[in-house]
This record gives C-alpha cells, structure tokens and sequence, in this order.
C-alpha cells in the first residue's frame, strides 16, 4: 500500500482555518461494483484543489457525490461544517455547492442571462409559498437580480452576449457561461468537470487566469477535476489523485510530480512497460 | 356566410382544446409524463361551476373561480398521491397510473353527481350576436372562449420567460438534473405545473359546458383525447405548439362535420392527426431531440 499524507493543507491566507468540504470514507457500489471507497478529502476555504487520475478512476463518480446526485454507500461529507446527508441535490446546491459538468449541460434555449437568473433566483430558499408571494415584489427583484447577472456576466466579458441564446454561443463561451451560472448561485466551493477540455492553450491560459480571479474575488474554494496537466500542476494548491476509485496520492503539486505511486498509474508499472514492449 | 360562421365556430372550438392541450403540454414537457387524467379534471370543473351555480345561486364568475381553486388542489392532490411517488418508476407505470387516476375522476363524479345528463346553463347568459341581417349569428360564447384563450396564452408566455418561478420551471423542462443542481426544487416546480394545468382545465371545462350544455360525468374524456391530439400535433412540450394545435384541430373538427359528414368528422381529426406525424413527427411546432450517440 502507498502512504497517504493525511494533513490537509489549508492556505496560509486563509483566517478561518476550518475546512470549507471535508470528506471521510467516502464510498459508494454500484450493484457489487465498488466505484469509490475510502475517499478523504479536506478542501480549505479559498484553496484551489484538483483532483486527477486515469480515465475512469471514479472522479466525476466524487463531484455527484458531492452534490449529492448520487447518494452514498458509506462515509460522510461535511460542507462548511454541516452534513449533506439525506439532503437532495437541490438542498446541497442552497448549501454552498455548485459545479459545472464535464459536457456542458447549460439550458440551451434560454438566454444568456436567464441562465444566469436560474442560477441567482434558487440561491435564495425557494419554497411554493415564497414563490407565490415572490409575483408580487416583482419588478424590485427583477432588477435587482438582472444587475447582479449583468455584473457575473461582465466578470466574463459576456455581458454584451446576455440576450443571445445560450445554445447558439461558440463552446469556449458556452463553459464560460456555465462557470457563471455556477456562480450565480453564490456557492462557497465550485466544483469544475474538465474545464480546460477541448480548448486551445491561449484558451486554457485564459481559463486558469480566471480560475485564479475567481477564487480571489469571490473568496470561495474551487475543486477541479483536469487532464491538462500543465494547468493542474500551475494553479492546484493541493492534488489529490484517484486510480480505481481510491486515493493513491496527496500533495502539493511538487509531491505528486515525484511521487513513485502516481507515476506508476499513468504509466504502468516499469516491468509491464518492459512486457507490453516485448509483446 | 356559413364559411365565415363555420371558421368562427372551428376556432372557438379550437381554443377549448388549446386550452385543455396546455395543460398537457406543460405536465408533459416538465414532468415527461402524459396526464391522462387532465380530461376528468376538466369533468369536475364543470361539475363544481354547475353546483354553485344551481345550488348555491352564486354569480357565473365567482362559480368560475371556485371551479379553479378546487381544480387546482384536486391537481395537485393527484399529482402528490398518484405520480410523485412514482417519479423514479417507468414512463408505463407512470401512463397506466393516469388511466387508473382517470377511471377514479370518473366514477367518483358517477356516485356524486349520478348517471343522468345535467343541463349546463351558460355562463354568459346574453343573447348572440346577428350580423349581416342575421346571416351570421356569433354566439357570446364563442366571443368569450376565444378571448379567454388568447388572455391565457400572453400570460402564460409572460409567466414563463419572465417570472423566476417560470424561468425554474423552463429550466426544468430542458435538463432537470442540471436545474436541480441549480438549488432549483424539482417537486415545487412539478406540482406549480399541475396547479396551473388544472386550474385551465377547470376554465376550458366552463367553456366548453357553456357551448355545449350536457354535463355527464364522461364529458371530459372525448375533449381531453382531442386536446392531448392537438397538443401532439402542434408539438408536445411546446406551449405555442399546443395553441395552434388546438385551433387548426377545432378548424377541421367543425369543417369536416359541415362539409363532410358529421359521423366522421372525429375519424378525420384522427386521419389528420396521423399524416401529420407521418411527415414531422415532432408535431408542427415541436422541437428536434437531441439524442446523444
């Protein structure tokens, strides 16, 4: 077995030193397959954390978890010291978590901005009665939520798009939205599924830019799933590194680049090399 | 004349059905599921309008209102009891629940209201309207339903493009886990649906009773099975779909009664029905799905 460090590392810049996400033992099966175990994790509250490995290692199988899309089969998660056990996806969201999806899953026949506006509208406790009560203070709201989708929408250049369907954007901007609309819901961590995938490298350059601003001007965590490692190794704080559903490695990006377990993930271990260039 | 007073009559006809077909289209388009059941709503609507009406001699409007308000709860009742509890469950158990509920609407009315006819009194008792020296009777009805319905439609449009409660709902529709994730409640946005489909229902049941005055407690099925047709044929999931859908079906009813033969009048709604989705299986409004391969 490898040693894994156990000591999360939280920012030096951080004043409140809890961690925003915690995870202990997380597992889930699917049926008799086991497709996560023994996944712990602590995400401190303005780190940029990535999680990486081998294709399917199970590390979209974590971000629904996290979300709570999938519920799982043991462990906990704690986020910003709460439980989100026996909480849907939707309960979670209000909690604090927001993410975006590895193929972008915007909704595609409203505007720019109204995804956006889904995104702001539901960070707010949304039961039938607020809703019903909500039609009445409607302009005041509206305005109120049109500025502040502007504003998220500027924060990515894309405030002259904001009526523009949100379908019919170029893919680069389709992610971008989909980070905005993430954020509209005022998350404390944000989860991202291969942002940097299928983008050119002045795009991923612009990309980890606005990770970086992301992070230092709303103060939250943000937690990355990527194969760029070029990306990974630049702005991760802290690694984590899955192969067949279970942590092999974590570290600061120095300590997963030499780290012998790792390599031998994503390359196979020196002898099979050997064999497979035999055979 | 007659043409002009056939037209009138196919599209006031036509605007019953797009209001009944709204609220299959938008069940159908948030919930992905047919609510068989919708055309019996449309039953107790007219039923409670008729009761307060003869027995508690209140005013047609307020009748109007009460019909809505107990559509709605018995909407979202069904809703709550009947589908939600099978919301992981297949799109066939799902179908053959909204049968079972339909068959239950129906023969609750039977042993309330009993098997003989009730005579629908109108809920706007003025007399038509004579044009042209009386060669063109417009009745008040017709007037009413179609303004009611084009009335229904810019408010439902405004409701869902500009509210926040119709901006979760459309997100819904297009990709729930996604809205989910979005914080967006997924049952508050389904059962909203079902209020609202209900309580049009409850509206399309007056109507269509006013224009045609027999009330028995399967008066909602043959409309319903229409109105789901027209929501099919302008495109289901699509709220202008189901208007036009609604009108042209109305339209062909009426001709094909007046110009054809009155006994095969519902056949030819059918025929159409069935070229259409030969030539764009989506429905005339309907919208391409996308299927990942």
């Amino acid at each position: 077995m490898v040693p894994v460090p156990s000591n999360a590392i939280i920012p030096e810049r951080d004043i409140d030193k809890t961690p925003i996400l915690e995870t202990h033992h997380l597992g889930i099966d699917f049926g008799g397959l086991t497709a996560v175990d023994e996944f712990s994790l602590t995400v401190g509250r303005t780190e940029i954390a990535g999680l990486i490995g081998p294709n399917g290692a199970g590390k979209t199988t974590v971000f629904n978890l996290l979300t709570n899309v999938y519920q799982p089969t043991r462990g906990d998660i704690i986020l910003d010291g709460r439980t989100t056990a026996r909480k849907t996806a939707a309960q979670v969201s209000r909690m604090g978590i927001a993410r975006t999806f590895q193929n972008i899953r915007l909704f595609s026949e409203m505007s720019v901005i109204d995804n956006v506006k889904v995104g702001l509208h539901n960070s707010i406790n949304q039961s039938l009665a607020a809703s019903i009560t909500h039609l009445f203070g409607y302009g005041k709201s509206e305005k109120k939520s049109r500025d502040e989708a502007l504003e998220l929408l500027d924060f990515f250049n894309m405030a002259d798009l904001a009526e523009h369907q949100a379908g019919s954007l170029p893919y680069g901007e389709q992610r971008r939205l989909e980070i905005a609309r993430a954020l509209a819901t005022h998350p404390c961590i944000i989860l991202l599924d291969e942002p940097a995938a299928g983008m050119n490298p002045s795009e991923t350059t612009e990309l980890m830019e606005n990770i970086r601003r992301i992070r230092d001007n709303f103060h939250i965590a943000v937690m990355l799933i990527e194969h760029d490692m070029n990306l990974v190794m630049n702005i991760c704080e802290g690694i984590c590194v899955l192969d067949h559903g279970k942590v092999i490695a974590k570290g600061s990006p120095e300590e997963i680049k030499s780290n012998p377990a790792v390599i031998e993930a994503y390359l196979g271990r020196k002898k099979e090399a050997a064999e497979d260039a035999e055979g | 004349m007659t043409f002009i007073s056939n037209l009138i009559n196919g599209i006031s006809l036509g605007s019953v059905y797009a209001i009944i077909a709204l609220g299959y289209t938008m069940v159908y388009g948030i919930a992905k599921m047919l609510n068989f059941a919708h055309g019996d709503v449309i039953m107790v609507g007219a039923y409670i309008s008729f009761c307060a009406t003869t027995y508690l001699n209140l005013p047609p409007v307020v009748s109007v209102l009460l019909a809505m308000a107990v559509c709605t709860v018995l909407g979202v009742v069904i809703e709550g009891l009947a589908y939600k509890p099978l919301r992981k469950a297949s799109s066939l158990a799902v179908l053959i629940t909204a049968i079972g509920v339909s068959y239950f609407l129906q023969n609750v009315a039977l042993l309330i209201w009993g098997s003989a006819p009730k005579t629908f009194s109108s809920i706007v008792p003025l007399d038509s309207i004579a044009l042209f020296g009386g060669k063109l009777i417009i009745t008040v009805e017709s007037i009413v339903t179609v303004v009611a319905c084009i009335l229904i439609m810019i408010l439902l449009t405004l409701f869902t493009k500009k509210t926040r409660m119709g901006k979760g709902m459309r997100a819904v529709s297009e990709d729930k886990d996604a809205a989910e994730l979005m914080g967006i409640n997924v049952n508050v946005s389904i059962s909203v649906t079902f209020a609202i489909g209900s309580a049009l229902a409850a509206i399309a049941g007056v109507l269509l009773c006013s224009a045609y005055p027999v009330l028995v407690p399967t008066t909602g099925s043959m409309p319903g099975i229409k109105a789901f047709t027209a929501a099919v044929f302008g495109g289901i999931g699509s709220i202008p779909g189901a208007m036009v859908g609604g009108i042209l079906l109305g339209i062909i009813e009426i001709f094909s009664k007046s110009y054809i033969s009155t006994a095969l009048s519902d056949a030819i709604v059918f025929a159409v029905l069935i070229v259409v989705l030969l030539v764009k299986p989506t429905g005339i409004l309907g919208k391409k799905i996308m299927e990942k391969v």
